[in-house]
């Protein structure tokens, strides 16, 4: 009976979930894929060409690690990630907080950023190389056009989303204008933006591959790219893992971070 | 006794695709200094549109509202308003969320309010008076609705303000925590003596708590009638009194007033005479 109560909870609408059971789930999940994966190709239908078994995978894992390049590759790739991401927050985060707090701001800005942000960040290449050159500021802008945009939007709409009560509230408190966007908009708005820019950092990483197109030499993309070119489809696996692994090592450290933080967040008062 | 609060003449017209209309038409009143006003009405009759203009929240379309036989200008602390969804800072303390406002004093270096000391020893008696010193560093998530609306009053009042406005403070509380809140604020008052509009659709808080009930008639608001309700002093007030023939009788009354302008009633001899068909 008790049991029975148990199982009902599990699979009810918005139910609940243990921690531990939540990390076994999520753990049999990748499990579950990597079986798939090494079954399909150890049964030997497809060509492993198109796609290579995990063994093969990992073996070519350790030899890019052991040759030196993998952690240098993953490093530089980290670096302009961050570079272009962090370009896009200052930025992002003090004009978000005046969009969302004053109207005309809005007015002037937002159908502006709609606009910007249909722009193909990829067709900006050749334009971006002939304006920043061929150095690290080049895949660094690119990045920036990826995310900024987007960026900016979604902080505003964070910023915009603060209770009015808790403006209201200020104001019968006495509060000014710049009191009200310090202490109220900025503090309440806080936990809603650290996980925005959680989000954008992921496009971040997606946008690292068509950064490192242009006349880059090191970094993830760029061997996934030359693997490509030489059709060494174990090297694009393990690009592409690193970088998912990287993002979700990243993200979770994030999630805990904001829980540290913000241990308010989440509950309303 | 002086006058706290006037308001005279105010109208509030709100632009509508299609023309305007008028939440508020002439509406005029006055509060005595440490009144109790409670102002009802049936639903969109702009009894929180009048509070709202009275805060500074809202401009209103003509008319004007004085405190201290000044006019307002904006909203400012002399007029601290207690939201229904109790608005607490999250991200605050119970002890910072009440000190909000003298933090916003001391940050500018306003020292009105005498020294910083007096205001500590004020926040710890509102603390007690409102029965929160045991939650003074919790978090407002952890607390019931009861106890949140509580910290919401207490933030309102540290800074002495002229005018204390509540919008449905209780609305969204049970029965009971309400009856408790009740007899808490007749209590505080009773203390603090502050001047207080308080708008509610409850008939019976309004009686229980006011020495005054304003009826609001709707569409387009405006002053239906006033009621002095002659209770005894807030102290000596408990919650038999709500039983007793006199105050059911003024709740009666005051209903049909508010039934009577609801222009529900036309409906319903409408519906009747089409039945009657």
């Amino acid at each position: 009976m008790a049991d029975e109560r148990r199982e009902s909870r599990l699979w009810a609408i918005r139910g609940t979930l243990d921690r531990r059971h939540y990390a076994l789930i999520a753990a049999s999940s990748f499990a579950l894929w990597l079986l798939v994966w090494w079954a399909i190709t150890a049964i030997g239908i497809i060509d492993p060409l198109f796609l290579p078994g995990p063994a093969a995978v990992f073996r070519r894992f350790w030899s890019w690690l052991r040759d030196g390049d993998l952690l240098q590759d993953a490093g530089i790739s980290t670096y302009r990630v961050m570079a272009g991401f962090f370009a896009s927050a200052v930025v992002a985060l003090p004009l978000a907080v005046f969009i969302g707090a004053y109207k005309p701001v809005r007015a002037f800005f937002e159908p502006l950023l709609e606009f910007a942000r249909y722009l193909p960040a990829v067709a900006f290449v050749p334009v971006v190389l002939l304006w920043t050159g061929i150095g690290e500021a080049s895949k660094i802008t690119v990045i920036w056009i990826g995310t900024f945009f987007q960026m900016v939007i979604m902080l505003s709409e964070d910023v915009a989303r603060v209770p009015l009560t808790q403006i209201e509230a200020a104001r019968t408190l006495g509060a000014t204008g710049r009191e009200v966007l310090l202490l109220v908009l900025v503090r309440s708005s806080m936990p809603a933006m650290f996980d925005t820019l959680r989000i954008t950092l992921g496009w971040a990483w997606t946008y690292l591959v068509v950064a490192e197109l242009v006349a880059a030499n090191s970094g993830l993309g760029y061997a996934i790219l030359k693997a490509q070119r030489f059709l060494q489809t174990d090297r694009i696996f393990v690009g592409i893992m690193v970088i998912g692994l990287i993002g979700l090592a990243t993200d979770q450290l994030l999630r805990w971070m904001h829980r540290r933080i913000f241990p308010w967040a989440g509950a309303r008062a | 006794m002086t006058v706290k609060l006037v308001v005279r003449g105010l109208c509030k017209r709100f632009q509508r695709r299609g023309g305007s209309f008028d939440a508020l038409a002439d509406v005029s009143f006055s509060a005595a200094a440490g009144e109790f006003v409670a102002i009802v009405g049936a639903s969109g009759c702009g009894k929180s549109t009048l509070l709202r203009i009275v805060a500074g929240l809202e401009n209103s379309s003509g008319g004007e509202v004085r405190v201290d036989d000044r006019p307002i200008f904006g909203s400012d602390r002399d007029r601290a308003m207690v939201f229904q969804d109790y608005s607490l800072y999250p991200w605050l303390t119970v002890l910072q969320n009440i000190c909000f406002g003298s933090r916003l004093m001391a940050n500018r270096g306003d020292n009105t309010l005498a020294d910083q000391r007096s205001v500590a020893d004020r926040s710890v008696l509102l603390l007690e008076l409102m029965g929160l010193s045991s939650v003074r560093d919790a978090h407002p998530h952890t607390l019931s609705g009861g106890m949140r609306q509580r910290v919401a009053i207490a933030r309102a009042l540290l800074c002495k303000p002229e005018l204390l406005l509540m919008d449905e403070p209780f609305g969204a509380l049970d029965a009971q925590s309400r009856e408790v809140m009740h007899d808490l604020i007749l209590h505080i008052l009773a203390l603090e003596k502050r001047t207080i509009v308080f708008v509610t659709h409850d008939v019976e808080e309004a009686i229980y708590l006011a020495d005054r009930v304003i009826v609001l008639a709707p569409a387009p608001g405006r002053v239906d009638s006033v009621w002095q309700t002659d209770l005894p002093p807030a102290l000596d007030r408990t919650q038999d009194l709500k039983r007793s023939p006199e105050f059911l009788a003024m709740e009666r009354r005051i209903l049909g007033r508010i039934r009577a302008t609801s222009g529900l009633q036309r409906d319903l001899d409408a519906l009747r005479r089409l039945t009657a068909h």
